[in-house]
């Protein structure tokens, strides 16, 4: 089985727990204004990769990835598109003893093919941009309803749940839309085990411009620690291990 | 023997009737698996007296490196009454002169040397003391330098080897320093007697004589010891009674060394879990508190720091910040399984909070998998929050070198008391290749420094021509090479003995032949792109190649990419396998380093364009590092790479230099912390040897650059050291920089 890989890294320590391989896929479905991967979203784009060749890479660094429950990560993009692909992979990962976790926006319909690669992970890391549609629209250019049907879904399986939630100023930091979140979250049960507040960062303009987009927040700044903490206070207020 | 009173509560054994400290550590000691929740933090005696040498680090600093120095009066044991820094609140004492910080000369191993090294300070050589070692004292560079022959000059003037200690003393020796506190120096004295009497009536050989003689300097040494430890007022002659005498005792054989010899890494040993043995007793009889325990160590570290010696401005460009390489070897398993972590391998890292980060003592934790993790976790933690820890392999090393080994300086493993090395620097590799493409031609100079051989013509380069070649040239090296180096320790031996030192080793012990290679990555590079691109060759008029145009990508060392990776591996054997064909002095065993301490920055400036693509005058990377960028697919790659430089075929070493944002080991500092342990652990389970830990951000660097008085403490490792920043010339400061940081944090 092959499909297209954008690229891969051999570690990673923010994706998932230990040291793991992180593969990043090609091809996105949503198109977020404060992208910092500008480039894996173009599907066609990327290297025509294999299942051995992944795994070949990862056989070479086992030793690092088998400690403190350290493995693989689907990153990308959108790794779900490559669900088939991900399943074989995660099978293949879980063979060799290491886990196996998905960092994906959940933005995608629940086909079999994506319950069959979820019954591979052991961590979904899941980003979750904006409670409020309209604002989840303009920021991501997509609506939400399916990443809460995706949440819902999850929250059944046998996997940790890991939340991700990216501050970007103005965009995601009215304090009532926060408070939405961190209720949401706590209404997903107990496999949410962590939340990571993810600062906006702009170290991922240089990509658009490589491509030669224009890059659509280029007024803004990252968030101040004042605005973070206040964040992490609101998401801590139902919620724990909630980390920035 | 009997059971001295100073050994009461002592659990008795061999080591009782012959010199073995190894079974007295084995027999005694407490392993200690918990965390560092014991630890006790600096007392004010500490921290008033660490004030005061701070101070004099200040001014010695701002002297420009050199507090005083003492051009009268040729270091030796007893050239130097008692100094001190202030007696009321010192609890170790000794230092090698009169004052604190106050250098002495040491002409034996070339009076040149100290007379160059005095002017570049400043000062001027003592008429008298130079005109007894240039006329009445043959020293060990006049003894080298008389039986150097042309082609070795010509190989050490063009750089294709460099460093080498025919000017200065060649170090890597480690006196088994615990000896004296275990024993006292009357029975060390009693057992060199005996050995001398062993051998007094063999048969008559050169070899024969020459051990008598020396095991007679031992003894005059010992003595000499002896009296430098009355000038303090105690007698070291018995055995140490309390922790405080054995940290003391401990410390005269290590000081005395100091002041015997300037060699170029003077390590300490392996002495934390030995001297816990002592701590553990008198915390158990109510002598001292965990408070007093730090205090000790806290003293006898402060100590270790202050040692110096007097260097050359061109050493120093070499191994730059005035190190002296006090390398201790903490932790490590015992062949019994169980690990010889005691609560004193704590106190000593601990040292890093309580008097903060720097670079000596050489603080080298032996790591192995199965360390405790309690442990594991401690060392990740002080190196993320220091940087100043360096990590070798228990794992890998333990199987040749048993569980009383020590490292000598950066990655040199030898069993304390013994074995010894005979340090042999290194030779440049890259220059070599560029050498089997020019025929034996220096691509700076132009000048013919290797054999006469047909250079390369061709417009591309091929690869099998080109290795073809480079088999030839690099078995020139290796002849010249090990031809040198049997003339200087030949020498080294004869004019500069270490009696001291070898006073507290065995009668008999292993020599190994230490030679070194620089330029692995750059070989590694250039043959992957010489056989997977296209390498163009651009000549000057002379018909001399002096640039390579690289068409197309090729493989890159530090990828976890076999196809480079084996490149690594097979010349690192190659090389090996040509230094095993010549004989050595004293019959010693052959091994070879890929190290280069700060040594890549000078190697760099001395070799011309190479075909991987580096320009002319670049630093090298580090010991077996890859060059600096190009190990772009992350961190775990690049131990894998690292992982297939093969260990027994490089048994001095094989360093690794990395440098890593905190961000990028985890969010939190739980998890930084045990990312760490698991990444050592990755890398040493694939049987890597040597990791230098750097944690911290460029900008920091950057920003010490401007403002180094803000940074008086700012510690790095290099090359198999560390290194005070701020100590580095600009050239090895941008070189640090420009390394690789492993940064990326994935998604």
């Amino acid at each position: 089985m092959k499909t297209r890989i954008h690229s891969m890294e051999s570690m990673g320590t923010v994706d998932g727990p230990g040291i793991r391989f992180i593969v990043f896929f090609q091809g996105c479905v949503m198109g977020c204004k404060f992208c910092h991967n500008r480039d894996t979203w173009d599907k066609h784009a990327g290297v025509e990769t294999s299942i051995d060749d992944i795994m070949n890479q990862i056989q070479k660094g086992l030793p690092f990835f088998k400690g403190n429950h350290g493995g693989v990560t689907a990153s990308g993009g959108e790794p779900l598109i490559h669900a088939a692909f991900i399943e074989e992979l995660f099978k293949r990962c879980k063979a060799l003893g290491i886990t196996t976790a998905l960092d994906t926006s959940g933005c995608v319909e629940l086909t079999e093919e994506v319950k069959a690669a979820l019954r591979q992970t052991d961590y979904v890391l899941l980003d979750i941009k904006h409670m409020v549609d309209e604002k989840h629209k303009i920021l991501t250019g997509r609506h939400n309803d399916l990443v809460f049907k995706f949440a819902d879904y999850i929250k059944t399986l046998t996997l940790d749940i890991w939340i991700r939630h990216v501050v970007v100023p103005t965009y995601t930091t009215d304090i009532e839309d926060v408070e939405k979140l961190s209720l949401y979250i706590a209404s997903l049960g107990k496999n949410v085990k962590r939340i990571d507040i993810l600062p906006y960062h702009t170290m991922g303009i240089y990509k658009w411009d490589e491509l030669g987009f224009d890059y659509p927040l280029i007024e803004l700044s990252p968030p101040s620690e004042a605005v973070l903490a206040e964040i992490k206070h609101i998401l801590e207020k139902h919620n724990k291990n909630v980390y920035l | 023997m009997e059971m001295k009173k100073e050994w009461e509560s002592f659990k008795a054994g061999n080591w009782c009737e012959n010199i073995d400290v190894r079974d007295f550590i084995q027999s005694n000691y407490t392993v200690y698996e918990g965390d560092g929740s014991f630890l006790a933090p600096a007392t004010k005696k500490t921290l008033d007296l660490f004030e005061q040498v701070k101070k004099l680090q200040e001014a010695e600093l701002k002297k420009g490196g050199m507090l005083d120095l003492d051009v009268k009066h040729p270091s030796s044991l007893t050239s130097h009454g008692a100094g001190y820094i202030d007696k009321t609140l010192e609890e170790i004492v000794g230092l090698q002169t009169d004052a604190p910080f106050k250098r002495a000369i040491m002409p034996k191993g070339g009076w040149r040397t100290v007379e160059k090294a005095c002017e570049a300070y400043g000062y001027k050589m003592d008429e008298t003391v130079r005109d007894f070692f240039a006329n009445y004292r043959k020293t060990h560079n006049d003894g080298v330098f008389d039986v150097y022959d042309s082609e070795i000059k010509k190989a050490r003037k063009s750089g294709v080897i460099t460093g080498l200690p025919d000017g200065y003393g060649r170090g890597r020796i480690i006196g088994d320093y615990r000896r004296v506190a275990l024993y006292g120096v009357d029975k060390l004295i009693e057992d060199k007697k005996f050995q001398k009497s062993s051998i007094e009536t063999e048969e008559f050989s050169e070899e024969n004589i020459r051990l008598q003689e020396e095991i007679a300097e031992q003894i005059r040494a010992l003595e000499g010891l002896k009296a430098m430890a009355n000038f303090y007022g105690f007698d070291i002659g018995r055995p140490a009674a309390t922790a405080k005498e054995a940290i003391q005792w401990l410390y005269f054989g290590y000081l005395g060394a100091t002041k015997d010899q300037d060699g170029a890494a003077t390590s300490i040993g392996r002495t934390s879990t030995f001297l816990d043995v002592y701590i553990q007793r008198d915390l158990q009889n109510g002598l001292i508190t965990e408070e007093i325990a730090q205090e000790y160590i806290d003293h006898f570290v402060m100590k270790l720091r202050m040692i110096r010696f007097l260097r050359t401005p061109d050493y120093n460009e070499l191994f730059s910040g005035d190190p002296v390489w006090v390398t201790e070897s903490i932790a490590g398993i015992g062949e019994d399984g169980r690990p010889l972590v005691s609560k004193t391998s704590f106190r000593i890292l601990h040292t890093l909070y309580n008097l903060g980060p720097a670079p000596e003592p050489n603080l080298t934790v032996l790591w192995s998998t199965e360390l405790p993790k309690a442990f594991k976790d401690f060392c990740s933690q002080v190196s993320i929050d220091t940087s100043s820890i360096q990590y070798e392999n228990d794992d890998v090393m333990r199987p040749h070198w048993g569980d009383d080994y020590a490292i000598a300086c950066c990655v040199s493993a030898m069993r304390v008391g013994k074995q010894m090395q005979f340090f042999g620097a290194r030779c440049n590799l890259a220059k070599a290749l560029l050498y089997a493409i020019n025929g034996g031609r220096d691509e700076m100079s132009g000048e013919q420094v290797g054999p006469k051989m047909s250079p390369i013509t061709s417009e591309y380069l091929d690869y099998d021509e080109v290795v073809a070649k480079f088999d030839t040239f690099i078995g020139w090296l290796a002849k010249t090479y090990v031809r040198a180096l049997n003339k200087i320790h030949y020498m080294h031996d004869k004019y500069a003995y270490e009696s001291l030192q070898m006073s507290l080793h065995d009668r008999d012990i292993l020599r190994t032949m230490a030679c070194g290679i620089a330029g692995l990555s750059i070989v590694a590079d250039s043959l992957s792109a010489i056989k997977y691109a296209k390498v163009k060759v651009v000549r000057d008029e002379t018909g001399l190649a002096t640039d390579y145009i690289i068409e197309g990508d090729f493989p890159k060392f530090g990828n976890a990419d076999e196809r480079v990776d084996s490149i690594a591996h097979d010349t690192v054997i190659k090389f090996m396998n040509e230094i095993k064909t010549h004989k050595t002095y004293r019959d010693s065993m052959p091994t070879q380093s890929v190290l280069t301490i700060t040594s890549n920055v000078v190697y760099g400036k001395k070799t011309g364009n190479t075909p991987d693509g580096r320009r002319k005058g670049e630093p090298f990377a580090p010991g077996a590092n890859p060059m600096h960028g190009r190990d772009s697919h992350g961190a775990v790659n690049a131990a894998v790479s690292l992982s297939k430089v093969p260990y027994e075929h490089s048994l001095d070493g094989i360093s690794w230099t990395f440098s890593i944002v905190p961000k990028a080991l985890g969010k939190s500092e739980d998890e930084r912390t045990t990312n760490l342990s698991g990444f050592i652990d990755g890398y040493f389970s694939m049987k890597g040897h040597h990791i230098n830990v750097n944690v911290f951000n460029r900008e920091m660097l950057l920003d010490a650059m401007d403002h180094p008085e803000l940074y008086p403490q700012l510690t790095i490792r290099v090359s198999g050291y560390a290194v005070n920043f701020i100590k580095l010339t600009k050239a090895q400061q941008m070189d640090v920089v420009n390394r690789t940081f492993h940064e990326r944090l994935g998604g």
